[in-house]
């Protein structure tokens, strides 16, 4: 415990307690200022965190652990590690990129609205720095019960029915990762604490990994998680909530559904499955790896005939997830290491997508691809964009998604041939798909929805701008994430032996 | 004297009170089968704490023979307030209804 | 000079920087300043290719990795450099003869607006850096960044003229048909990774990474590489793009659709021409691929009426011969056919948008006739493109097709027989599309003919100069059979290493005679039949199938796009909906279902209650009983 407030601390108080004086604020633009300038100040502290990554150096910057619950062996213990980093990176930046994208956006209730997105933003840098299973579940559940609100709230006209269907479906989930947690809870040795105090049991990520668990306990145990993880991910045949959450959902919400909350799934199976559960990873990795696989393909077939831009876009990031589930329990080099870039080059490309689409539907109303036409003689610049955005979420050389692509397909086909050959086929039918939306959308004769679209604004452009600076720099020169992120992929498939 | 004989004189009561109670729908009479079946439970009781004073084992201490006979009291007690609650709540139904048929009575969950 | 080494790098980022001031500057740049600033990287480029091109002539190679791409314990992979007699070859095709098209562009696209001209430049320039990219990439997976570099370009070219979907669905199909081989290549990749945990050419071309792949993995990687091949340099089965992508503007044809894009493949292969030669298996396969491409797409040619459709039908029929010579391991006959085909093929789609410029926009060649007379220079240097594509002696192509007949000869007889008549056939069709375009009587609307007029010196030069080349182009690889030393082999010799087979001088005199009268007979019969060209009649029978390109649209349609479709369709509306979704929410109907029944039981009947009531004291009381 450091005499100082530490990064972990300060990525989650900093957007908690300016979510909760949102919700005091009537206003919009107040609303809307005090979000931005929230999250603006996370981005700083997140990238501040950048700089104190030397573990040796800056352990009492990066670690906190406060004794919360000792006598069950439970501690509020947080800390930032590679793969956390990223991740509350990438939530650092999205979370203003939403808000000044969005911003035109009008809500009722503004203060609410902001301060919900607030706290959901405080639940996913709790996740992403949790070292303790009761902490890491309780930010887990808080991450989700804000966004049932939203989307509940602020939804399309179908919202009540998806967004119950999103709840109760991810909450089961949940459920089944708790039972899991007090199992292996109650495996784990006994705990001494700093100051001499002893508990039977613990729920520190450490005694987690040595709990005494029989191999079949591992293995209905794995399923437990999984299914978890794979909901939120989510991993065929559990997607099904999905496409109708990112349709209903209000597009701010969608964003951080899609770019961030997905990745709390491959998050969990990197800081918590592999880990704890290492024989039976490789046990069923197999399994996994042919689910993702089917999930691949046949998530990127039907992207093919959506005719909804929002079911289009859903589907395809089932694709993507899917990959990179699939490449996690490949578990060799190559293969995580593409996941891990692709952790973070997913998130920023997906929610590039949704401004797009967001800007088209706030202007249009229309959300159809086969209502749309002709939006490049309209506004050339945001299909500039666009097609950028797109040609990086099919993975085109020079862009970020090429990089992480390409290790995990190498990953891939180092493990086992098949899945490489298998897999590769989204490659051409994302291409189909992707290429079929910008065709009908914004090539061609503008029609009459579309004839009053006008070009984007300059705020617009800088948020969009900041995304195509990442998806380049991280495709020319990925070395640096690389680096970044080397000693996490070394520790996770080192536990493979 | 035997215990059985008791055992299935209070069985008998008890059943019949049961029955009357699922099979009659006049609300007096229901409500004399339930005061049937709390009989036979007192008359159990009394026979057991007879019986359980008369043991060997139990001799040392009479409390617990005297336990349930204070039972048996409270139970009198509570079935003389009951019965005085009940019949008060069946003559107020009978002047608003002009019936004391349960079957008749079951509107209070609409 | 040897600081030009040290200016390499500027080749493809001269390119890449005129790219950024077009495309960032576009809605301020006049059309002048944009075809200056596009014309004029690659011009510089080109000189750089130019000085570069001595150095390596005198034995200079230049290999330098500029910065880590990727650099994992199981792989390293930089951002690296080759240049040798290969690529060094192909710097000069491209920015050389990509020079030119740029100029000619200046020239061609003037009436389109100012902000599309820009971008229009800016396209041009990011071709011309992906393609440099592809050539001077270090190792695999620089040149496939090129390589879909390239294919990306051409999609944003073909679909120029965006609004029209016919144009928009060319472009998807090209690019989603290069995306097919482009997973065969990156497979390749893969194996090659997972086998070596290097892409780098000198890694695994170096003798002891190629004694580490067994029998199987050249084969494998040999065949997935060639996958790719047929993706970008059209070939059966995935050349039905190539005539489709002629709904660009005609400049891009000439460059990307007929002089650099679709020779990567050719590149490729001869890049690792070391791993090819060690798979008999895949070296069959190639020829038998190029063979029938070259045969089959010559036969469409026959009876198209597009002008930009034979060019391009007759480009995938010598892309097929280049893939002939590549599998009779006559590498050096490959590269040479792509440098003479360059010019050739560059200069007949010039002039064709030449015509098409003077026609007001008409493809359709039974509209035309009679051009000569109104376009002295274009027609002139269209008919020494015909007579080079058709292997005249003297002429450019002669040197390079003799080479790779000759290849095909010392391979098997049969496979020359065949080769030998397709280039009958090459230059019957070429001499029909001429003289049905050129000689005869005007056959279009009056409106047009009294428009017509030679093009702008900004078109001509270029053409005279593509015309000069396809004559002089072809004596740098005069065979020893003529006198000559073959320059070009004896220049490419550090790099690839031809297997080809040696024949006798006689033979190969014989062999020449033979298809120079062979070829002279097909002229003769076209000019017979089109001199006088007055439309002829509904195609029948063999005619027809071949009008309908062999109908391989068609059939990909019914088998493969359609089925997938329908597929697609089957899983969103009943494996989706119905079936897994559909047991999502059965399990909450079933739990609504439940409750309701359940709710029967709170029926408000007192007697019910207790009944329910004895009913469960009876079950506790037996299960106490009994247990």
């Amino acid at each position: 415990m450091g005499s100082y407030i530490t990064f972990p601390e300060l990525l989650i108080w900093l957007p908690l307690l300016a979510g909760i004086s949102c919700f005091f604020i009537k206003q919009v633009e107040g609303a809307k200022s005090m979000a931005i300038l929230a999250s603006c100040i996370v981005l700083a502290v997140s990238v501040a965190s950048l700089f104190y990554t030397d573990a040796s150096k800056y352990a009492s910057y990066n670690n906190v652990n406060y004794y919360w619950l000792k006598h069950i062996g439970s501690s509020f213990y947080l800390g930032l590690d590679e793969t956390g980093r990223l991740l509350t990176f990438l939530t650092a930046l999205s979370f203003p990129i939403i808000f000044i994208a969005t911003q035109k956006n009008n809500y009722k209730n503004p203060g609410a609205f902001y301060g919900l997105m607030l706290l959901t933003m405080a639940g996913l840098m709790g996740v992403f720095v949790a070292i303790d299973a009761l902490v890491f579940y309780f930010f887990w559940e808080l991450a989700l019960i804000p966004v049932y609100f939203l989307c509940s709230r602020w939804g399309g006209e179908k919202r009540i029915q998806t967004t119950f269907k999103f709840f109760v479906y991810t909450f089961a989930g949940s459920l089944l990762m708790l039972v899991g947690i007090m199992y292996v809870y109650m495996h784990t040795p006994q705990r001494m604490f700093g100051d001499g105090s002893v508990s039977e049991h613990s729920f520190a990520l450490q005694s987690f990994m040595g709990a005494l668990l029989q191999p079949g306990e591992q293995q209905w145990l794995f399923w437990l998680f999984f299914i978890a993880f794979a909901i939120k991910m989510p991993v065929f045949p559990f997607h099904t909530w999905q496409p109708g959450t990112y349709d209903q959902a209000p597009t701010a919400v969608t964003m951080v559904l899609s770019g961030i909350m997905v990745k709390m799934g491959l998050f969990g199976v990197i800081r918590w499955l592999i880990p704890v559960l290492p024989a039976a990873t490789s046990m069923f990795a197999n399994v996994v790896i042919i689910l993702c696989i089917i999930g691949i393909i046949y998530a990127s077939c039907i992207a093919m005939v959506q005719d909804n831009l929002k079911k289009l876009v859903a589907y395809s990031s089932i694709a993507h997830i899917g990959l990179m589930c699939a490449s996690l329990f490949a578990l060799n080099e190559l293969s995580v290491q593409g996941a891990m870039i692709q952790l973070f080059s997913h998130g920023i490309n997906i929610i590039g997508m949704w401004i797009v689409i967001d800007l088209i539907e706030r202007q249009t109303g229309a959300k159809h691809i086969s209502q749309l036409g002709g939006v490049a003689q309209k506004a050339p610049v945001l299909t500039i964009f666009l097609v950028i955005i797109a040609l990086a979420n099919i993975a085109l050389p020079l862009t970020n998604a090429f990089v992480g692509e390409f290790l995990m397909f190498s990953g891939l086909f180092k493990a086992n041939t098949w899945y490489a050959v298998a897999a590769g086929f989204s490659i051409i039918l994302a291409a189909v798909y992707t290429l079929r939306m910008i065709q009908k959308v914004f090539y061609g004769e503008t029609n009459s929805v579309t004839a009053s679209v006008q070009d984007i604004s300059f705020v617009e452009k800088a948020s969009l701008g900041v995304i195509v600076i990442f998806i380049f720099l991280l495709g020319v020169m990925p070395q640096h994430i690389i680096e970044f992120t080397k000693e996490a992929v070394t520790a996770l498939i080192t536990l493979k032996k | 004297m035997d215990i059985k004989a008791y055992l299935v004189l209070s069985l008998t009561l008890f059943t019949i009170g049961i029955i009357g109670v699922l099979v009659r729908r006049n609300a007096i009479l229901v409500f004399m089968c339930i005061e049937l079946m709390l009989n036979a439970v007192n008359l159990l009781m009394v026979a057991f704490s007879k019986m359980h004073a008369a043991s060997p084992v139990m001799k040392a201490s009479v409390t617990y023979a005297s336990d349930a006979q204070i039972f048996v009291f409270f139970i009198m007690v509570v079935a003389a307030a009951e019965v005085s609650v009940g019949l008060a709540i069946i003559v107020m139904l009978y002047r608003n209804t002009h019936s004391v048929d349960i079957n008749f009575l079951n509107r209070l969950k609409n | 000079m040897s600081n030009i080494l040290e200016l390499v790098w500027l080749i493809p980022v001269l390119p890449l920087i005129g790219f950024l001031i077009n495309g960032l500057g576009r809605n301020n740049l006049s059309r002048g300043m944009a075809g200056i600033i596009g014309s004029g990287v690659v011009l510089a480029s080109f000189i750089i290719s130019v000085m570069l091109f001595i150095q390596v002539k005198s034995g200079a190679n230049f290999d330098r990795s500029y910065f880590d791409f990727i650099n994992i314990s199981s792989l390293q992979l930089g951002f690296e450099f080759k240049v040798d007699a290969l690529s060094s070859l192909f710097l000069l095709i491209i920015t050389g003869v990509g020079f030119l098209i740029h100029v000619y562009s200046t020239a061609y696209m003037h009436d389109e607006p100012a902000k599309d001209f820009a971008k229009y430049f800016s396209y041009l320039n990011l071709f011309v850096f992906s393609m440099l990219l592809l050539v001077m990439g270090g190792n695999f997976v620089i040149m496939f960044i090129g390589w879909e570099g390239v294919g990306l370009c051409s999609y944003l070219l073909i679909g120029y003229w965006y609004k029209k979907e016919e144009n928009t669905n060319a472009a998807n199909k090209a690019f989603v048909m290069n995306r097919i081989g482009d997973l065969g290549f990156l497979l390749a990749v893969f194996w090659i990774i997972a086998k070596i945990g290097s892409v780098n050419y000198d890694v695994v071309f170096s003798a002891a990474s190629l004694a580490r792949f067994s029998a199987t993995d050249i084969t494998g990687i040999t065949l997935l590489l060639f996958v790719g091949a047929t993706g970008k340099s059209a070939q059966i089965p995935l050349y039905t793009w190539l005539p489709d992508a002629m709904a660009g503007p005609t400049p891009v044809s000439a460059l990307i659709h007929a002089a650099t894009m679709v020779t990567a493949g050719i590149y490729m292969i001869a890049r690792s021409n070391a791993l090819f030669s060690l798979s008999e298996f895949t070296m069959t396969v190639i020829t038998i691929i190029g063979l029938a491409t070259a045969l089959v797409a010559a036969s469409i040619a026959i009876r198209q009426n597009d002008i930009k459709k034979v060019l391009a039908y007759s480009t995938v029929s010598q892309l097929g011969f280049m893939f002939l010579a590549l599998g009779t391991g006559n590498y050096v006959a490959a590269v040479f056919h792509v440098l003479t085909h360059a010019f050739f093929k560059a200069l007949m789609f010039l002039g064709s948008g030449s015509v098409i410029h003077a026609m007001g926009g008409e493809q359709d060649i039974r509209n035309m006739g009679g051009l000569h007379k109104h376009m002295k220079i274009t027609s002139i240097t269209f008919l020494i493109g015909c007579l080079a594509i058709s292997g005249i002696p003297g002429f450019s192509g002669f040197f390079s097709k003799d080479e790779i007949l000759a290849g095909a000869f010392g391979h098997s007889q049969i496979i020359y027989g065949v080769a030998l008549f397709t280039a009958m056939l090459t230059a019957f069709y070429m001499f029909r599309l001429y003289f049905i375009t050129f000689t005869g009587k005007f056959r279009g609307t009056h409106e047009q003919e009294h428009h017509l007029h030679e093009s702008p010196a900004a078109m001509t030069i270029p053409l005279v100069i593509l015309a000069v080349l396809s004559i002089v182009g072809g004596y740098i690889g005069v065979p020893e059979a003529l006198g000559g030393n073959h320059a070009l082999a004896q220049y490419l010799s550090p790099v690839v290493k031809s297997a080809a087979h040696h024949l006798e001088h006689s033979t190969e005199y014989i062999l020449m005679a033979l298809s120079t009268v062979l070829v002279i007979a097909a002229i003769l019969f076209a000019w017979m039949k089109f001199k006088n060209y007055q439309g002829e009649g509904e195609a029948t029978g063999f005619g027809r199938i071949l009008q309908n390109k062999w109908y391989v649209d068609e059939i990909y349609a019914a088998v493969v796009s359609k089925p997938l479709a329908a597929l697609s369709v089957l899983m969103d509306r009943v494996v989706e909906k119905k079936g897994i979704d559909g047991f999502v929410n059965g399990v909450g109907r079933a739990v609504n279902y439940g409750s309701r029944q359940l709710r029967l039981i709170q029926s408000g009947q007192v007697g019910a209650y207790v009944l329910l009531m004895v009913i469960g004291m009876l079950v506790l009381f037996f299960i106490q009983l009994f247990a």
